[in-house]
């Protein structure tokens, strides 16, 4: 399973298995990473799921659609080139490897 | 110092007191009862993804099972009696849970028709928890014809599910209009005309008089007479708060169990928080069926039962999902006098702004998310565009939000 990593506002960092399917929200949640509140649950709703993407690897992730696009625009902590809401994130194999920062606010 | 703390309801605001309990670093012991066996779980996907099938019960659980290493799970029982003496919940099985400090999260259920109009025909069904969700999913894929009673987001969320797999759905909605208590007549315009170009059949002021069938729901009957034929009725005519079990403990209920501003009773040991709260909300008693409510109320009750003092000042907050509009509201409408429309950046991105005087008190946002967060912002802050500057469009709304204060 890819191996991502989270590296959370605090300092602390985080590094699990993640199957492929779910999104990286989803296993934040389970992991229970600080910054990470996901409030609508996935729905696009909330902008609580905030992460950057390692710049590296961003554009192998595609790009935000529309609606997140505009949801970024917005998020508490300041929109990074590379922030993503994390919902929207469905994992692959090519996600092996990647490092998110979580902000804080 | 509070030993044991007792959770009573299982679902989103349960979770967000946990999470809560452990951060304020609480080593109580915490006891969490349910009356379903699953797992506290997401409710606003069972009317609309798990629905149309794209997602199973399995993965609509809030935290995975590990998450509550050390939480003592009692899920599958109900909870009896709250003693209040003792100091004790007792459960159906019998058994007594002692608390130093309780937490009401019991929810909501849904509101039914009676029986002797029909309300419990084989085919009438409401949706509240995860088993009405399996139970209307699998009804869907054999009807033809749905009626809706309730022009509300479970009805309208539910039609437009049902129009996408292609029933005949006609929707019967009481009030004036769809989105009588929630929305404003403006949204509900847009929504309404979304619903028919879909090919809904909309009914509004005109109630229903009662469900046709024998030992089956065969059609629905308006006060007018006309006789809506179906196979499949939904009834979504709004959501009764779980405060039995307070009553029967003498807490003091109003549609709701009775809070003040720091989400706790009467009983300075017992708090409650989510659909089942009655709370001082701008100044009278109101209660809130929504996620945002469930995780900050929970979260504010949480910290006051560890001995905190934070007041519950929530801005709230409601989405809903139907085809591909998304609706975000913020804010309580109640009070204002006048509705600006503000033109959106993308095409069909619209929102409309409620103003009481120049204070703004809410804003709806159709497909225009990015409106919706800065509306949130604005009314948490207490400071907003002026309703000349929202009816010029999106820029002004966003040049507003960079100016400096």
């Amino acid at each position: 399973m890819p191996r991502i990593t989270w590296i959370c506002a605090s300092g602390r960092e985080v590094e699990a298995e993640v199957a492929v399917g779910r999104t990286l929200m989803e296993a934040a949640r389970g992991l229970g990473i600080e910054g990470i509140h996901s409030e609508c649950g996935g729905n696009l709703a909330c902008a609580t799921c905030h992460v950057v993407v390692d710049p590296a690897r961003a554009a192998a992730l595609g790009s935000p659609d529309a609606m997140e696009d505009d949801m970024l625009d917005m998020v508490d902590a300041g929109r990074e080139p590379t922030s993503r809401l994390s919902c929207q994130l469905t994992v692959t194999p090519a996600f092996d490897g990647l490092r998110l920062t979580v902000p804080g606010v | 110092m509070v030993a044991d703390i007792v959770i009573l309801g299982a679902g989103q605001a349960a979770v967000s007191a946990i999470e809560t309990l452990r951060k304020a670093g609480s080593t109580a012991a915490i006891t969490l009862i349910g009356d379903e066996t699953a797992l506290p779980y997401q409710r606003p996907p069972l009317s609309k993804a798990m629905l149309k099938g794209e997602v199973e019960a399995a993965t609509l659980s809030l935290r995975p099972q590990a998450w509550y290493e050390g939480v003592t799970l009692r899920l599958g029982v109900r909870a009896e009696r709250i003693d209040r003496a003792a100091a004790c919940v007792q459960l159906s099985d019998g058994t007594a849970v002692r608390f130093d400090r309780l937490l009401l999260c019991t929810g909501s259920q849904a509101r039914r028709l009676p029986s002797g109009i029909g309300g419990t025909l084989a085919g009438v069904l409401s949706l509240r928890g995860l088993g009405d969700a399996v139970a209307l999913r699998g009804a869907l894929a054999g009807a033809r014809r749905l009626a809706v009673i309730g022009g509300g987001y479970v009805g309208l969320e539910v039609a437009a599910v049902a129009r996408g797999l292609g029933l005949e759905v006609t929707l019967v909605e009481a009030g004036a209009r769809i989105l009588n208590r929630v929305a404003c007549a403006e949204t509900a315009a847009l929504l309404r005309a979304r619903h028919r170009a879909e090919g809904v059949r909309i009914i509004e002021g005109c109630g229903v008089s009662r469900i046709l069938g024998e030992t089956r729901a065969q059609g629905v009957e308006l006060d007018d007479g006309t006789v809506v034929p179906a196979d499949l009725v939904l009834v979504g005519i709004g959501a009764v708060a779980g405060d039995a079990l307070a009553a029967a403990a003498g807490l003091a209920t109003r549609n709701g169990i009775l809070v003040d501003g720091f989400c706790a009773t009467e009983d300075p040991r017992i708090f409650a928080a989510g659909d089942c709260a009655t709370f001082p909300l701008g100044g009278v008693p109101g209660r809130l069926e929504s996620v945002q409510n469930a995780i900050d109320q929970a979260a504010c009750a949480a910290q006051n039962m560890l001995g905190a003092s934070v007041a519950y000042a929530p801005v709230p907050w409601f989405w809903s999902d139907q085809y591909d509009l998304k609706l975000q509201i913020a804010g309580i409408g109640t009070g204002a006098d006048r509705i600006v429309t503000c033109a959106g950046k993308r095409a069909g991105a619209v929102s409309h702004w409620y103003y009481a005087g120049d204070r703004l008190c809410a804003v709806d946002a159709v497909s225009d998310p990015a409106m919706h967060m800065l509306a949130r912002r604005f009314l948490a802050a207490g400071s907003a565009p002026a309703p000349d500057a929202v009816a010029e469009g999106w820029q002004a709304v966003m040049a507003f939000s960079k100016a400096p204060a």
